[in-house]
């Protein structure tokens, strides 16, 4: 069990990390998720004590990291720089790591085994490809059979093969009861491990709940209507009890609605529709409506019941860096930061 | 096992299993010896054209050290890779992950590195006396001359003491590049300069590798300091303590 209490780290007069609280618990596959500077790698850092939080507490089984005598029994840890000496052997690598814990040095051989880099034991890392440096790395995390895990974007730049097979060890060590926490800036990649989610933007709690409640929360349906009489159709619609929101290209958007119904209302009203659909939102947009009130480049304004979608196609993936989508017409962007200030 | 045992053995298996560990004291050992050797074989051979006063005040000893100078460069490499390393590479990350006791992780690094320049150290230092004073032939001195064997333990202890400064030094500045850019060029020229030039030689005399040299020289008028040869070596100790403290107190107090 990780947990966080007020955690914050100030660098200059920047927030990287503003007052996180929430537990890592055994058992499930936990997804940190935010987008890129959210944040996410500083509190890892935190939670290692390699960086020393500005406020706030962070305790590993109930100790701060620094009580740990053996940490690697404990806690076991891939961090995004991996930190791997090229002209080290991955032999010595992990046995300098094992022996300053009291690790049997035979478990070495075991680690080495586990993640399929024995053939290149005696070699040096510097020769390494992306995937086997990420798996020294894990052999590194696994080498004290700790308790909790945690990795720090596991699967960048890592092939299909490499990126499956960390996610089937993820779930294999939740399920033998470990706490797993892993960060990623994809939610589509989180979406595949995770059981729970945790989402921060610019270094603020923005959500702490379970994968499946995230999904049914988030991935709501909403109805699109094109007309060429949008005020009349608004009034159709708002005296039927439903609360349309005129959408970016001035479509309205019935959040809640039901396309046969509104169809009906339209018909017996007598108002054209150019277009009527059922609009689903994927997890990713659901992802980035979430944190698009919170990046730094912020482009719209959502909609005062926070139901409005950034005009996205379905599916598509977010742009690189997690930015904004793009502004919508008649809304000035707001200054850089203004939002961050307001404190949300 | 203790909790420092384990660390000790961890930084031994570090500075063993890496190329820079054999290159660096290797180079240290054969410059210092083998540019030693050189000097003394030329001195020998143009001693009888060397004016009076310079044959009455000749030094030997400190002669036969005459390749140190550049040597201890290879010290001062050794000494920044070994902890420059680990922030170059992000090891330093893994390393303070396994070993959150900051200090038990700094001061086990410095035992392993000084008990290895201490060992190489005095090798050469020997090494190069030895083989210098056969080369000087009749102009040579023995080990049991008066102050020569402090002079040839002192030089052990200077190469030593040169690779654990540039160990506390690096702490601080923690980059390979500054540590190598400010180290190399002060001693190999500046220090020298500011040593031996009048107009700075009254504070110059007391950097560490000035004062540290004294404790090679037999004749004290081969470097004429108002201060003795363990006095000398006791500046550069406090030298060398200063900057280690100054790399723990780094170490502590800045994020890794």
């Amino acid at each position: 069990m990780i947990e966080l209490e007020d955690l914050t780290k100030r660098y200059g007069d920047k927030l990287a990390v503003d007052g996180l609280s929430f537990t890592v618990r055994p058992g499930t596959v936990t997804g940190f998720l935010g987008p890129n500077g959210a944040g996410k790698s500083t509190t890892m850092r935190m939670v290692l004590g390699l960086d020393a939080p500005t406020r706030g507490d962070v305790r590993i089984e109930g100790k701060h990291y620094g009580e740990l005598r053996e940490p690697l029994n404990s806690i076991g840890a891939l961090l995004e720089a991996k930190g791997v000496h090229g002209g080290r052997r991955a032999y010595d690598h992990l046995l300098c790591l094992a022996q300053s814990n009291g690790i049997p040095e035979r478990r070495v051989g075991e680690v080495l085994e586990m993640v399929g880099l024995q053939e290149v034991a005696r070699k040096r890392p510097k020769g390494f490809s992306l995937g086997m440096g990420q798996r020294l790395g894990i052999a590194a995390a696994l080498l004290g059979d700790p308790r909790i895990l945690m990795f720090d974007e596991p699967v960048n730049g890592l092939d299909p093969e490499g990126i499956h097979w960390i996610r089937n060890l993820m779930q294999q060590l939740a399920r033998e009861g470990r706490t797993v926490f892993v960060s990623s800036h994809l939610m589509s990649e989180m979406a595949q491990t995770a059981e729970h989610l945790v989402v921060i933007g610019q270094g603020k709690l923005l959500a702490d709940t379970s994968m499946s409640q995230f999904i049914a929360e988030n991935s709501r349906t909403h109805v699109r209507v094109r007309t060429p009489e949008p005020e009349r159709m608004r009034d159709v619609l708002v005296e039927a009890g439903l609360r349309p929101v005129t959408g970016g290209d001035g479509a309205l958007e019935v959040d809640g609605g039901e396309a046969p119904r509104i169809g009906e209302l339209a018909a017996a009203n007598g108002v054209v529709l150019h277009e009527l659909s059922t609009q689903r939102a994927s997890l990713e947009e659901a992802f980035m409506r979430l944190t698009a009130q919170s990046v730094e480049y912020h482009a719209y304004a959502p909609g005062a019941d926070g139901t409005q979608l950034p005009q996205t196609p379905p599916g598509a993936a977010p742009p690189p860096g997690g930015a904004a989508p793009p502004p919508q017409p008649g809304q000035a962007p707001p200054a850089w930061g203004e939002d961050w200030k307001r404190g949300r | 096992m203790n909790h420092t045992t384990r660390v000790l053995k961890s930084e031994w298996t570090k500075v063993r299993s890496v190329h820079s560990t054999v290159w660096t004291l290797a180079t240290a050992l054969i410059v210092s010896v083998g540019l030693g050797a050189l000097i003394c074989a030329v001195t020998a051979s143009t001693f009888d054209d060397m004016s009076t006063g310079d044959r009455l005040t000749f030094d030997a000893t400190y002669t036969s050290f005459a390749g140190m100078g550049l040597g201890q460069l290879a010290m001062i490499a050794f000494g920044v890779l070994i902890v420059s390393a680990e922030y170059s590479t992000g090891m330093i990350r893994n390393s303070l992950a396994a070993v959150p006791q900051r200090g038990t992780f700094l001061w086990c690094k410095v035992l392993i590195a000084g008990v290895l320049v201490l060992v190489v150290g005095m090798l050469t230092s020997f090494c190069a006396f030895f083989l210098g004073q056969a080369l000087l032939g009749s102009h040579g001195v023995g080990i049991g001359d008066p102050g020569v064997l402090r002079a040839v333990v002192g030089g052990g202890l200077y190469m030593a003491l040169i690779a654990m400064f540039a160990v506390g030094i690096t702490f601080v500045l923690r980059s390979p590049l500054l540590a190598f850019a400010i180290l190399m060029p002060f001693f190999f020229l500046i220090s020298n300069i500011l040593g031996n030039v009048e107009a700075t030689k009254k504070v110059g005399q007391y950097l560490p590798d000035q004062a540290g040299t004294t404790v090679m020289a037999v004749v004290p008028e081969t470097l004429d300091r108002p201060y003795g040869p363990w006095e000398g070596l006791l500046i550069m100790v406090a030298w060398t303590a200063a900057a280690l403290v100054a790399g723990f107190i780094v170490l502590k107090k800045r994020d890794a």
